[in-house]
């Protein structure tokens, strides 16, 4: 009994018998131990628990969305880097080819799902209730879940990695392969179950920022004067909800094709794997425009904070975002031109995609006129918005050239592609995410980046990016292929590939920059004099840094657009303060821990559904009911923060600024 | 940019409990149109379904087909059934504006007696199929059958446990603003479900037979 | 917590006995009439599948009026441009997925 268990945890569960595999075995085993002890000594159980798990507070669950982001973006970072080694020397089987289609595979996932994705949520949370000055977003205990939700689905699907197998089907895991009959292994099974619940979390998150856009904006906070993030989150989020509930089906579809036995995607029983390809790309595309929006947004904020002049052609720029966000649903058959379905059908999407780059272009130059004339000034945060916008542009230029059909039949799955979506995926997303990290890092912390540090990252991501990317359009040109491990000497792409590698490793060493300049930061700690680190212009900078729990001691009352530097305009110009209203005790969400432990719940069911475990799968779904039952039975859900603490809060932070 | 405090003075401040409840209502109808975003996500979930069924509508593998093997009776009680619940649901609703707690308790008791016979119906019809030989694995056509039917049937299932729920909070703690809200937030969820279904009928069934 | 300047449906307007009873006879028939036609053959079959959608439309209409009280929103109307948008996006979904399939049909 004792000897079946210790067979099946050595052949079955765990992954065995890879040397780098191994060696991450041992590194999570210890990093856990490591994290467990630490806690133990310092006595944090209880301060984690109460102060993070259950806590409901935007700004943390942003804090805590941004964390994990990063540590994705070092997984994903270290599958590219992996990646690249290999194809550098094909020779030399470095990956073999199953692993090299593992990691392939966990590095698209978990670069757009698992990184971009909650890096972004990260920011909405941390900026959105600050610049429309609320308290918090419109469900706060929704919103944790979100967060809960994302986490164990994350989880899930890294565990693959060490525990069952990783999913090796490509990124969108297109059926035939994906199915039973390809993939017999548990990773597949690690793929669905993961994303599926952390899509849950998604959904959700993005009913919530709508909700709160529409509903929670402060008094005089026209539609019409909100910061230009905000419209860019809202954009975004409206993009989610209409988006993320095709691909929960279609996720949703696949499992009853592996786990029941249905016929959606097979090739056997009447199925058909080109629906799948239909629906998932249904979602993939608005996806792509959902990480990208928010971005736009940043930019707008940055260059217009930095060029110390209201932001150029505001309508347009609205238009813009908000048709995209409509138009993003109506391009998703560019993904599968070679599909065969005619030329109807392909000249359709080709010419709505050819649309969708013009709002897109009108931004370019709103971003330009906005600089025109400005009062420049060059931190890093602008820079990252500098050099996205040549990047993106060029990204741009070539997504347009996929779009035309017939050459599409050419560059289709080639190297020409992997370099088109890596530069409007890393110059547009990851450049802009930057961009907003840096920007409003000391919101989030009271201090800011040392600029030394981040200067020195800014330009090795850059050089690194093109030396990376730029030969990869080359080799898609003279006929390298996505999603192969190894190819001969006499095709002549070894140099470029060579190449490329070094690109690689180059943005590599930038990221062990950041890693240092945030630890130099915190090491030499200065804290912000004001809240006001950027001479800013929209609320978020009206309060201290960090934000205290309530946000904003009064509710502001908005009368233009740059709320804040108009008042600060209006004051150096002789104006007089304006009267304080009395403080009133502040309505608040009570942390719950109800989130987590569905969250929990989830992951349990889930990771029995991966290994067909009845035994798990129904307390996992037991847990899951209990959970919302116990959620709907609680009334006792909020408190009031009463008038005194609120003043000894704000007289702590150095008065109501 | 101002600092006061907006909202609530237009009401005035007249002391605390005045205070709360006015928040208390603006909070619920924040609830409410979050619910009627969540509903219009869950269009797009069943959209989908149905595109799936439609695309697979001829996929039947040689096997057997609707025409064969739908019965009609059993889906045209089921769906009065669920029509009458979705009426029942909105008395409900006019009985709990009208204050009465009783009338509100009984007649979404009914509301979920009736789902309850609409899936006993479903299960017993689904049951019947794979005594025939009729189930998930047999062809495309019968996937995308049993997962759009049965998408719907889970749906109203977790809405007769969520009614059942509902009743013994308003049994405990009457007509507030909190369970008045639940009760508007179940009943739009019943509403909708009612339309799903009439699409199923409609889609599923009658273009099935036809 | 600040500035709601909308309700949402069924929030202030809960309709009436009267409503009610006009929206469920009116659903009713609107359920008979197809369920005839088709058990009955009554028309070709190109005519049956427009006339029944056709009725499934109704029904939803009704449904949101009489029963979900769409009509009574305050403005702005999100909950009405929500929905709108949701059918565009749902039509766009089955639509663009008959168009697309129709060319990779399997048996």
């Amino acid at each position: 009994m004792f000897q079946n268990l210790i067979d099946f945890l050595l052949n079955d569960f765990f992954i065995t018998g890879d040397p780098l595999i191994l060696g991450a075995q041992v590194s999570i085993g210890l990093s856990m131990v490591a994290v467990v002890f630490a806690l133990t000594y310092f006595k944090k159980w209880r301060w984690l628990w109460t102060e993070w798990l259950t806590t409901v507070d935007h700004k943390r669950i942003g804090i805590m969305y941004i964390i994990a982001s990063i540590l994705m973006l070092f997984r994903g970072g270290v599958d590219a880097l992996l990646m690249r080694v290999q194809l550098a020397v094909p020779q030399v089987e470095f990956l073999h080819a199953d692993h090299y289609n593992a990691i392939f595979t966990t590095h698209g996932v978990i670069m757009i799902l698992f990184m971009a994705m909650p890096l972004m949520f990260g920011l909405f949370n941390i900026v959105v209730p600050l610049q429309i000055g609320a308290r918090d977003v419109a469900y706060p205990f929704l919103n944790s879940l979100s967060f809960w939700m994302f986490f164990f689905g994350a989880m899930l699907f890294n565990v693959s990695f060490v525990i069952g197998g990783s999913p090796d089907a490509g990124w969108l895991a297109y059926p035939p392969l994906s199915e039973l009959s390809g993939s017999p292994g548990l990773g597949q099974d690690f793929y669905i179950w993961g994303i599926q619940i952390s899509g849950i979390g998604s959904l959700a998150t993005g009913i919530n920022f709508v909700v709160t856009i529409l509903k929670m904006r402060a008094p005089g906070m026209k539609l019409m004067k909100m910061p230009m993030f905000v419209w860019s989150v809202l954009s975004s989020c409206i993009t989610i909800m209409f988006a993320f509930p095709i691909l929960t089906v279609t996720l949703f579809l696949l499992f009853i094709d592996r786990y029941f036995g249905a016929h959606f995607f097979t090739l056997d029983g009447g199925g058909n794997p080109m629906m799948y390809i239909n629906l998932i790309w249904m979602w993939g595309h608005p996806e792509v425009y959902i990480v990208i929006l928010p971005a736009f947004g940043i930019f707008s904020e940055i260059v217009s904070a930095f060029s110390k002049k209201k932001l150029f052609g505001y309508k347009s720029m609205v238009f813009a975002l908000m048709s995209i966000s409509f138009f993003s649903f109506f391009t998703w058959a560019h993904h599968f031109f070679t599909m065969g379905s005619g030329a109807n059908v392909n000249a359709f999407f080709a010419v709505t995609t050819m649309l969708i780059a013009i709002p897109t272009g009108v931004k370019v130059f709103n971003w330009l006129f906005t600089m025109f004339r400005g009062k420049l000034t060059f931190p890093t945060p602008m820079l990252w918005t500098i050099a996205f916008i040549p990047c993106f542009v060029v990204g741009g230029m070539t997504g347009v050239m996929l779009s035309v059909a017939p050459a599409d039949f050419q560059f289709h799955n080639s190297y020409f592609l992997i370099a088109h979506f890596h530069q409007v995926l890393i110059g547009g997303v990851v450049f802009g995410y930057f961009a907003g990290l840096y920007y409003w890092w000391p919101k989030m912390f009271g201090f800011k980046l040392h600029e030394g540090l981040g200067k020195w990252a800014f330009w090795l991501w850059n050089i690194g990016f093109y030396v990376c990317f730029m030969p990869q359009y080359a080799l898609g040109l003279m006929g390298m292929t996505r999603r192969f491990n190894e190819y001969n000497f006499d095709m002549g792409w070894q140099p470029l590939n060579v190449v490329s590698t070094v690109g690689a490793f180059i943005m590599g060493l930038a990221f062990l920059f950041q890693v240092w300049q945030i630890a130099h930061s915190i090491k030499f700690y200065k804290k912000e004099p004001t809240g006001d680190s950027w001479d800013g212009r929209t609320l978020e900078w009206s309060i201290p840094s960090p934000a205290p729990l309530y946000n904003f001691a009064r509710v502001p009352v908005v009368d233009s657009e740059d709320a804040w530097w108009e008042e600060k305009q209006r004051l150096a110009n002789g104006g007089k303060p304006k009267p304080l209203a009395p403080l009133e005790p502040i309505h608040m969400p009570k942390n719950s821990a109800i989130p987590f432990l569905i969250s929990v719940s989830f992951f349990v069911m889930g990771f029995g559904f991966v290994w067909d475990w009845k035994w798990m799968i129904i307390p996992g779904a037991i847990g899951v009911a209990i959970c919302m039952l116990a959620r709907s039975f609680s009334y006792d859900t909020d408190y009031y923060i009463p008038v005194d603490e609120i003043e000894r809060t704000e007289a702590a932070l150095g008065g109501t600024k | 940019m101002a600092q006061a405090v907006t909202g609530h003075d237009k009401h005035g401040h007249g002391g605390h409990g005045h205070h709360d409840e006015h928040h208390e209502h603006e909070h619920e109808s924040l609830k409410t149109f979050g619910f009627w975003m969540f509903l219009i996500t869950d269009i797009i979930l069943f959209g989908t379904l149905f595109a799936t069924f439609i695309v697979l509508r001829f996929s039947t593998d040689g096997g057997p087909t609707a025409a064969e093997m739908f019965k009609m009776p059993g889906v045209i009680a089921e769906t009065f059934i669920l029509l009458t619940s979705s009426f029942t649901s909105g008395i409900a609703v006019l009985q709990m504006h009208r204050g009465n707690k009783k009338g509100l308790i009984g007649w979404l008791a009914v509301t979920a007696v009736l789902g309850l016979a609409f899936i006993y119906l479903e299960v017993s019809e689904f049951i019947e199929l794979v005594h025939e030989g009729v189930t998930i694995g047999t062809s495309a056509y019968w996937s995308a059958f049993f997962t759009l039917v049965g998408t719907h049937g889970l749906h109203v299932s977790v809405g007769i446990v969520w009614m059942t729920a509902l009743i013994i909070q308003l049994a405990r703690r009457g007509i507030t603003p909190v369970t008045q809200r639940k009760v508007n937030i179940i009943s739009l969820y019943w509403h909708f479900l009612d339309v799903v279904w009439i699409f199923v009928l409609t889609i599923v069934y009658l273009m099935g037979v036809m | 917590m600040e500035n709601h300047n909308s309700h949402s449906p069924s929030h202030d307007s809960h309709g009436s006995m009267k409503s009610y009873v006009i929206g469920f006879v009116l659903s009713i028939i609107l359920t008979i009439i197809p369920i005839a036609i088709v058990m009955n053959d009554m028309l070709s079959k190109q005519l049956t599948i427009i006339v029944i959608l056709i009725m499934a439309g109704l029904q939803f209409v009704v449904q949101l009026f009489f029963f979900m009280h769409l009509k009574d929103e305050a403005k702005p109307r999100y909950n009405t441009m929500a929905l709108v948008f949701g059918l565009i996006i749902l039509l766009t979904v089955v639509a663009g997925s008959i168009w697309i399939m129709s060319y990779n049909v399997v048996g």
